[in-house]
């Protein structure tokens, strides 16, 4: 199984509440995957800063003064913010990529959960209100956001193991389903200049769109490649900088529910997630087309 | 009228309550409302009793129903009246995948669309669809019927026995053994019955429809195609 929530805010109002209309959506999936979860959450991109979330299993050892760490590594400060075993290290955007290569030399077990200008991205091992709660959810805001409740099949229990994957800056995938060819397309990847932090299957889906999206495909073609060049049974939802996209194999086998109104496009595994989102009765609610691509970009 | 909260009463109570009706009862109207996309609602009914569930459902509501009568006023989830033994399932808006799998007799009426898989393996209901099915519906579906206003997805019917299929609209494409088959006046006739209790009888006349079915070349072995074996 595996349950999916995502939601595309179009009225700038519900911004502040985001993040508490995820994780409700996100909790309401937990029967799909009580294992783990994740949620990535956009917010602040276009101000020239950025941001780097990562993630420690000791983050009393690993946080302490990493900022101050930081700041004489790359020069500017950083502005740290910890959330249980995650820290968001906020630096100017032209510094994000000298922040990342100085963490590696600084705290070298430290993982990057995610990079860019809007992205951060919290998971763990557990039920979903629990990792929701640890890293307070509820009481973010931004424009858009990915979330998912793990039921694993194709790789340990672990965090890094959880979705949504990020392979690029600003990107990030969840994925119900489970990828047959994932090997074959990790190898074709990996000579191509990607690099893999675990064995998982969606990982490789995540660097499939990210490479595409790198050579200069847009978000549309690089999901619209998936559905020749990936072998298995999936429902992804994708999120970029801008936005979100939606795709299906050709079986479908996967749920999807997707409702719009005037004031935001939501993702559903199952009708349930969507029940307490504000206008439900008068949405459009439709089933997404197996091989069909969706997106909304701002 | 009993009207049942499902947000306030529980999923189990309700279903507990509808299995304790054995054959006749006098409490004939339910109601259910909150439905909020919830599972099995009404699942396992055998009572010929009237429900009215007021709101979208979750997987498998009405699924093995027998006697009742159950109306959505919503759209239905996945694998909605699966397995119906009797009765009637009405669902004003759209069915999820596999609407009315292995079902063995009833009518389920769905006037939205309908998605993938719809009367996959079927063995005797009856299922009209006002809008379109989706792919690979009616698979291996062995009797019954179905009546689609609208059109089919690709491999309709695929590795059909006995099921009748009937389609206003476009077919994508046909399954293995599925082929266009002639109208005949016995047909006719079955589909103005089932265009009426389907209530669509008002939307599409039998004219309009193309017959499709079995065109039996998959029930016996091949030795012809041993080779591929």
């Amino acid at each position: 199984m595996c349950g999916i929530v995502g939601l595309f805010l179009k009225d700038a109002s519900l911004e502040p509440k985001l993040g508490a209309m995820l994780a409700d959506m996100l909790v309401t999936m937990t029967d799909r995957g009580p294992d783990s979860a994740g949620i990535a959450i956009y917010s602040g991109a276009g101000e020239g800063r950025a941001k780097l979330t990562v993630q420690s299993a000791h983050p009393g050892r690993d946080f302490a003064n990493l900022d101050a760490d930081l700041k004489d590594a790359i020069g500017t400060p950083v502005l740290m913010l910890i959330k249980d075993t995650h820290a968001v290290l906020e630096v100017p955007v032209a510094q994000l990529e000298a922040a990342r290569s100085a963490l590696t030399h600084l705290r070298p077990e430290v993982k990057v959960m995610s990079a860019g200008e809007g992205i951060e991205i919290f998971k763990e091992v557990g039920l979903p209100k629990d990792v929701a709660a640890r890293f307070g959810i509820a009481k973010m805001g931004g424009t858009h956001g990915i979330g998912h409740t793990r039921m694993a099949t194709e790789s340990a229990v672990t965090t890094m193991g959880a979705h949504p994957f990020s392979t690029g800056n600003d990107q990030c995938l969840v994925h119900n389903g489970s990828l047959s060819n994932h090997n074959g397309v990790r190898r074709e990847l990996k000579r191509l200049g990607m690099t893999f932090e675990t064995e998982n299957d969606t990982e490789v889906g995540a660097a499939f769109i990210s490479h595409k999206l790198q050579s200069g495909d847009t978000l549309g073609h690089a999901l619209e490649a998936t559905l020749t060049d990936l072998d298995g049974f999936f429902t992804f939802v994708v999120g970029t900088k801008n936005g979100f996209g939606v795709v299906r194999d050709p079986i479908a086998c996967k749920p999807a529910v997707m409702a719009e109104t005037d004031q935001y496009v939501a993702f559903g595994s199952e009708y349930r997630a969507l029940v307490n989102l504000p206008g439900i009765e008068t949405a459009r609610i439709w089933e997404p087309e197996p091989a069909t691509v969706y997106f909304w970009e701002r | 009228m009993q009207t049942f909260d499902l947000s306030k009463d529980g999923l189990r109570a309700l279903n507990s309550s509808l299995h304790a009706l054995k054959g006749q009862t006098n409490m004939t109207a339910w109601e259910v409302i909150n439905p909020k996309g919830a599972h099995a609602i009404a699942a396992g009914v055998d009572a010929p009793v009237e429900i009215t569930v007021r709101g979208s459902t979750g997987y498998y509501c009405a699924g093995m129903n027998k006697q009742a009568s159950i109306f959505i006023k919503g759209s239905a989830g996945p694998g909605v009246a699966e397995n119906m033994m009797s009765g009637k399932v009405v669902i004003d808006g759209d069915a999820s995948q596999y609407a009315g799998a292995t079902g063995r007799g009833g009518l389920l009426v769905i006037k939205g669309n309908a998605s993938s898989r719809c009367g996959i393996s079927m063995k005797g209901i009856e299922i009209v669809v006002h809008g379109n099915i989706g792919h690979m519906s009616c698979f291996m579906a062995q009797s019954g019927s179905v009546v689609v206003l609208g059109d089919a997805g690709e491999a309709l019917g695929d590795s059909l026995y006995e099921a009748r299929l009937f389609v206003r609209g476009k077919v994508k494409s046909l399954g293995a053994d599925c082929i266009e088959k002639e109208m005949r006046p016995e047909h006719y006739a079955l589909l103005e019955d089932l265009l009426r209790r389907g209530e669509a009888d008002h939307k599409a006349k039998p004219e309009q429809f193309r017959r499709y079915g079995s065109a039996r070349k998959l029930y016996n072995f091949n030795i012809d195609n041993a080779a591929a074996y």
